[in-house]
């Protein structure tokens, strides 16, 4: 693959400032991933997932995606991790490290993960093998807010319920009495 | 850029995402794998939007979104009726289900 990028360096679609950004930011999203599921410390979880988090912002950002970039920044890095940090604080996690994070099989999980991983890699690239995405402009807000409120109309109102109905569930089941 | 970029980045995260569902035993730890493994069809969504020049694959990501946080709010109240219940959230000891 690097082969190729470098092949095609030359070509006007191959735009190498944007490779190499990617590449920066996959690696670590691709190591915070890593300790978010290897750590012993909770809170050291939770502060790797919002260098995960970020990452992905960053990368819809290189694919021309910037308000769902935004979307991210704000649902994810603002409202979800505050609600983890919550959920940590609240189910008393021990400062420092801990111990019985994982399950007795854990190790199972790696070969799952490895041949899930080569399986998925495999089918990618036999699949896409050098295709190049050439440069895209952004796409404007304005064309995604008329996909969202003209066609996806419904699924958009649908998704509003279920916000909400999850919002009174959460309130429902975490009442104290 | 090459399109298997984006692809086997979404593809490793998945695969992390997996293994932490599988291997944590603290449910706050599975419920971030979770958010691992959304992220990377997230990112599978805005890049095939950016290959095919559709921007459906934008508003669908934006729909994941939704869900997720909906999720993580439900999902983080069981965690903590169950951490009320049994001064434990390890998934392990939680068997009355089991047949």
């Amino acid at each position: 693959m690097i082969g190729t990028l470098l092949a095609q360096a030359g070509d006007a679609d191959v735009n190498v400032a944007m490779n190499v950004g990617f590449g920066i930011i996959a690696t670590v999203m691709i190591f915070a991933a890593f300790s978010v599921v290897t750590t012993k410390n909770v809170v050291h979880a939770a502060l790797y997932l919002v260098l995960v988090l970020a990452g992905v912002a960053a990368q819809y950002i290189l694919a021309a995606a910037e308000f769902v970039a935004v979307s991210q920044v704000m649902v994810y890095i603002g409202a979800v991790m505050v609600l983890f940090l919550f959920g940590i604080m609240l189910t008393r996690a021990q400062i420092g490290t801990e111990d019985g994070l994982n399950n007795n099989g854990w190790q199972l999980g790696i070969p799952v993960g490895l041949v899930l991983c080569g399986l998925l890699a495999y089918v990618i690239v036999d699949t896409f093998e050098d295709d190049v995405i050439g440069e895209r402009s952004p796409a404007p807000t304005e064309l995604l807010s008329d996909r969202i409120l003209s066609p996806f109309l419904v699924p958009f109102i649908a998704v509003s319920f279920v916000l909400l109905a999850a919002a009174i569930g959460a309130i429902v089941l975490a009442r104290k009495d | 850029m090459l399109a298997v970029n984006f692809l086997l980045l979404a593809a490793v995260l998945f695969c992390i995402g997996v293994f932490g569902v599988i291997a944590r035993r603290n449910a706050v730890l599975v419920l971030m794998s979770i958010e691992l493994i959304l992220s990377a069809v997230n990112l599978n969504f805005i890049a095939f939007a950016m290959m095919n020049e559709n921007i459906d694959g934008q508003v669908f990501a934006l729909f994941v979104i939704a869900i997720a946080a909906a999720e993580v709010g439900v999902g983080l109240a069981m965690v903590l009726m169950i951490y009320r219940n049994r001064k434990s959230i390890a998934l392990d000891e939680l068997s009355e289900m089991k047949g």
